[in-house]
């Protein structure tokens, strides 16, 4: 029989104000194996620790429960306390009776007779705890980042400067991502080449970090500081080594015709392309899907042309393995599908154009040659109306939730340099609010508004509708005029909202990292750990993980590479000892635990078994606890029950929900 | 059937085989039951006729743990389940010598006697060997005949075809007798309201006297030590006090056969009281159909089922819940 004490936090007024705490502690004593029970009003305090150890000392505790906040605050806490008191800690227990209960009842008699099942609960549970140990495992020191944007390229610096090997995997032919396709920067209007592209010279020279452009994550398993991951190297079709970047081959391809990716679909590129003139690495890659080599057979003019004998149309995918004691997730984002917004007519008009496209518009090296003009006859707008929100903070189900909050501040930029460059053109900003938080931020948008004479009208758009003679006609509100809008545009900009890369999902599931109903990675706590992942070994780096501009950007991919460095620089970790353990004398050898069991944590064995004196030779589960995560998905599948996990165990939960139930 | 016989006893004499698995004459002239032979003397009371409806493939579990192969004769949808029990691991195929014997349909006892055919002598008929369309049943009350479609177990009536999935050789021919939908049964309940739906489960599942058949039947309920005769769970040899323990047992035994039943319906083929079991089952076989794509468990020996595997293109949870 164990001997059990309970602790009742008061947790200042947070538990105390709504539970009876001293009800809590009474009630605790009529339970089965306890034989202490107190309430203090501040159990993670030193003082409130050494009651515990005192309690354990005094009365010989073997077990103890504290009821008080979430497990996720301060279950470490208590169990070290309880260890240095000398108990075993996976012998302390916690009844969540703030989260679970005081802040989410108002009415102290409920919440209180709530609390108390709550406590019974824990007590049942904790009645059938055994001592548990804790395994070490070893730390890989090497990260992987996920994404060779800003956000990425920052990470994998700050890793690499550190000491550590990294290796970054990006998707696209190049490193850089969205920032790359930007042509100024708020609130300081440099160009974004002139400041991304010695950060990407800078990480591919570094001896520190590799990179892997035109690949992807294809599987990943293990565990923090013990990562195997596979990617796959598509097929460049070019050999890197032997590539000098000349272009020859993209001046020479005759396949013209693919809508280039780089410049959102505004032009075109060869199907041997470099995304734009700046990629690193400058080595092309043949996209089999246009090569007219690939398609017919016949063709072949850029290996003819390639004086290097680059070219290599057998190349195959390759898969790369390697270990990883960390893992950077830095997908980032896109811009929305604007399906839903047919209202303002982007299917329609070729005037009407998302920010991202008025960038690449805006850019020397984009399809206008940087040169401001309607994209459907070439001539130069006079009035030009943006158009904020579309798809961002939308109460229905068309758009996003979420403010995307960069919009406001790259809508301001491009107002402002438009405005300079061409100052004949009339600049109308429809907006529902404008915010503008952010250093040197508001001065920005006031000067767009005060110097510039940018037209802000606060309201929004129903409909842009194309007229016969090419203008857009732009049917809006005055909010603060109270009166409807009738305007003649030539050219119309969308802020369309930003949502997270679409592969960010598939690369979630990989790594067992939640995501939210958004599809941005959600972090272990929303304000104490923003960088890193509820999954130990997967850290946070940029949009991925929610909307925010370049510096903030860059200042979370610094906090990201430091806590993978943090873990790095450990040489041994402790594993969770709540691991799956099979009990061999009921498996039945199956396999459908190994199936299911998404860290490969479970392999056969065919070995003797005395099972009650019948020496029988059986195929037998066997659990690798280092690779167990304690996920219980085994448990549940197994069908005889043989399967169990330490600290969780069937017997345990059942216990839980009877004392519930009683 | 003398075909059959003649190959086991080869089979036994060259030392191919140690032992057969096949169907004895019982009492009476419809209740063959399984058993082994080992010698030649015991083939004497060998049968195989249309009543040998108990699928074998279970034996061979215990089978495969003793010295030298054993012969089974499994029907085309007995095959299945051997299938499953090979990719469970559960059974040892170069222990096993699968002779596929043909199936014409199998006849339920049950459904002759419902048609007020009592006290029966013997039946015309059910020999395998037979086209025969009608049974001839000789009857303490003189003759009586019965359509053989109309005595056909309900499984029959669904036939996954009359094709053996694995074998090493195979005697006697097999027909396809599907003359139904194999969901339609699980439509008709899918379309009642939940009470309605309550109302028939309870109605049936009240008929249960714990007695195990369908759990010791079952090709899928395998385990070495079932949860309900485990001291480890509280699931211990629970009686059938309430109505809600009647439930418990075969909605917990439809859960762990969920993904792995063949859907060879011995549950409902060995209930003494005539419970459709089967149809717990089929809704779930239905399901993932829907949810995870067309799947047949036993169909071949696979590495994964539908419900152990994953994939991005799976169900969300949401939707399942959303169906009911």
């Amino acid at each position: 029989m164990q001997r059990i004490g309970v602790f009742v936090c008061h947790c200042g007024s947070n538990i105390a104000a709504t539970v009876d705490v001293k009800k809590v502690a009474e009630w605790a004593l009529k339970e089965p194996g306890v034989v202490h029970a107190e309430d203090y009003p501040y159990m993670c305090s030193e003082a409130g620790q050494s009651k515990i150890q005192a309690a354990i000392k005094e009365k010989n505790l073997t077990g103890v429960v504290v009821c008080s906040c979430s497990p996720r605050m301060h279950e470490t806490t208590f169990r070290e306390a309880a260890e240095r008191a000398g108990i075993n800690p996976y012998m302390v227990e916690i009844a969540n009776i703030r989260e679970h209960c005081s802040w989410i009842h108002k009415d102290m008699e409920e919440a209180t007779k709530k609390a108390v099942i709550l406590m019974r609960a824990a007590v049942a549970k904790v009645n059938l705890n055994t001592p548990l140990k804790p395994g070490e495992s070893r730390v890989t020191k090497r990260a992987l980042v996920i994404g060779g944007g800003i956000a990425g390229i920052q990470t994998a610096l700050d890793i690499a400067e550190a000491g550590y090997k990294v290796d970054i995997v990006e998707k696209t032919p190049s490193i850089g991502g969205r920032m790359s396709q930007l042509d100024k920067t708020f609130p300081t209007l440099d160009c974004s080449a002139c400041i991304l592209t010695p950060k990407m010279v800078e990480v591919n020279k570094h001896e520190n970090v590799n990179i892997y452009t035109y690949s992807e994550v294809e599987k990943v398993s293990g565990f923090v500081g013990d990562f195997t991951v596979d990617i796959r190297k598509k097929a460049r079709s070019v050999d890197m080594d032997k590539c000098t970047g000349c272009g020859v081959c993209q001046e020479k391809c005759p396949s013209k015709k693919t809508p280039s990716e780089f410049n959102r679909a505004l032009n075109t590129r060869t199907a041997i392309y470099t995304p734009f003139a700046q990629a690193i690495p400058n080595v092309p890659v043949i996209d089999r899907e246009a090569c007219i080599k690939f398609k017919t057979g016949k063709c072949g003019i850029c290996e003819k042309v390639c004086q290097a004998g680059a070219i290599k149309y057998d190349q195959e995918d390759e898969i790369i393995t390697e270990k990883y004691g960390a893992i950077v997730v830095a997908t980032g984002f896109d811009m929305i599908k604007l399906d839903n917004y047919d209202e303002y007519a982007y299917s329609q008009s070729k005037d009407v154009i998302t920010s991202l496209e008025l960038e690449r518009i805006m850019n020397a090296a984009g399809p206008t040659k940087g040169h401001l003009e309607r994209l459907s006859d070439g001539k130069a707008p006079k009035e030009m109306v943006f158009i904020q929100c579309v798809g961002s903070r939308c109460s229905d189900d068309r758009g996003k939730s979420y403010c995307s909050k960069i919009c406001c501040m790259y809508t301001a930029k491009h107002a402002m340099l438009i405005r300079d460059k061409y100052p004949d053109v009339n600049v109308t900003v429809f907006y529902i609010d404008v915010r503008t938080p952010g250093k040197n931020f508001d001065e920005f948008y006031r000067r767009a508004v005060e110097d510039y004479g940018v037209n802000y009208i606060k309201g929004q758009v129903g409909k842009v509708i194309p007229q016969p003679d090419g203008k857009l006609l732009v049917r809006g509100v005055d909010l603060i005029d109270n009166k409807q809008i009738l305007k003649e545009a030539d050219m119309v900009v969308l802020a369309a909202a930003i949502e997270p890369n679409k592969d960010v999902r598939k690369i979630a599931t990989m790594l067992t990292a939640s995501i939210d109903t958004n599809n941005f990675l959600t972090e272990a706590h929303a304000k104490l750990r923003p960088v890193e992942s509820p999954t130990a070994g997967i850290f946070l780096s940029g949009v991925c993980q929610g909307p925010k501009d370049i510096p903030e950007t860059v200042s979370q991919a610094g906090a990201a590479a430091v806590k993978a460095i943090g873990l790095l620089a450990k040489d041994k970790l402790m594993t969770n000892p709540c691991t799956a353990k099979p009990d061999e004398l009921m498996c039945n050898g199956c396999s459908q635990c190994a199936n299911v069991c998404p860290y490969g944590a479970i392999s056969y064995e065919v070995k003797e078994i005395n099972d009650h004196g019948v020496r029988e030779t059986r195929r037998v589960a066997s659990v690798n606890s280092a690779l167990c995560q304690g996920c219980g998905a085994c448990t549940v599948t197994c069908p005889s029950g043989a399967m169990d996990l330490q600290g969780f165990s069937n017997r345990q939960i059942l216990a839980e929900v009877d004392a519930i139930c009683r | 059937m003398q075909e059959l016989i003649a190959r086991a006893k080869e089979l036994l004499a060259d030392g191919t085989v140690a032992r057969v698995i096949g169907w004895k004459a019982g009492d009476l002239p419809y209740n063959p039951e399984p058993a082994y032979f080992e010698k030649e003397e015991d083939f004497d009371d060998f049968v195989y006729n249309s009543f040998c409806g108990a699928n074998l493939s279970k034996l061979m579990i215990e089978a495969c743990k003793l010295e030298g192969k054993t012969l089974v004769c499994l029907k085309p949808c007995d095959t299945y389940s051997f299938n499953q029990l090979l990719t469970e691991h559960r059974v040892d195929r170069d222990k096993a010598y699968i002779i596929g014997v043909g199936c014409k349909g199998k006849l339920d006892i049950e459904r002759i006697k419902k048609q007020g055919i009592k006290g029966i002598k013997s039946i015309k008929g059910a020999e395998i060997t037979d086209d025969a369309e009608t049974l001839t049943i000789d009857t303490l009350y003189g003759e009586k005949t019965c359509a053989f479609k109309d005595a056909m177990l309900e499984r029959c009536h669904v036939c996954k075809g009359k094709e053996h999935k694995i074998y090493d050789e195979i005697i006697g021919e097999s027909k396809d007798t599907k003359d139904a939908e194999r969901f339609a049964e699980v439509e008709k309940i899918e379309a009642m309201s939940p009470e309605e739906k309550f109302a028939f489960f309870q109605k049936e599942l009240s008929k249960c006297i714990r007695c195990n058949a369908c759990r010791n039947a079952c090709p899928a309920c395998s385990c070495r030590k079932c949860v309900f005769d485990s001291t480890k769970f509280d699931s211990q040899q629970k009686a059938n006090v309430d109505s809600f323990e009647e439930k418990m047992f075969h909605i917990i035994r439809a859960f762990h056969v969920a993904g792995r039943c063949t859907d060879c319906g011995e549950c409902s083929r060995v209930c003494p009281q005539g419970i459709p079991l089967h149809l717990f089952n089929r809704k779930f076989i239905k399901d993932i159909d829907e949810l995870y794509g067309e799947y047949q468990a036993g169909e071949e020996v696979v590495e994964r089922g539908p419900l152990t595997s994953y994939t991005f293109e799976d169900a969300e949870p949401g939707i399942v819940a959303e169906r009911g």
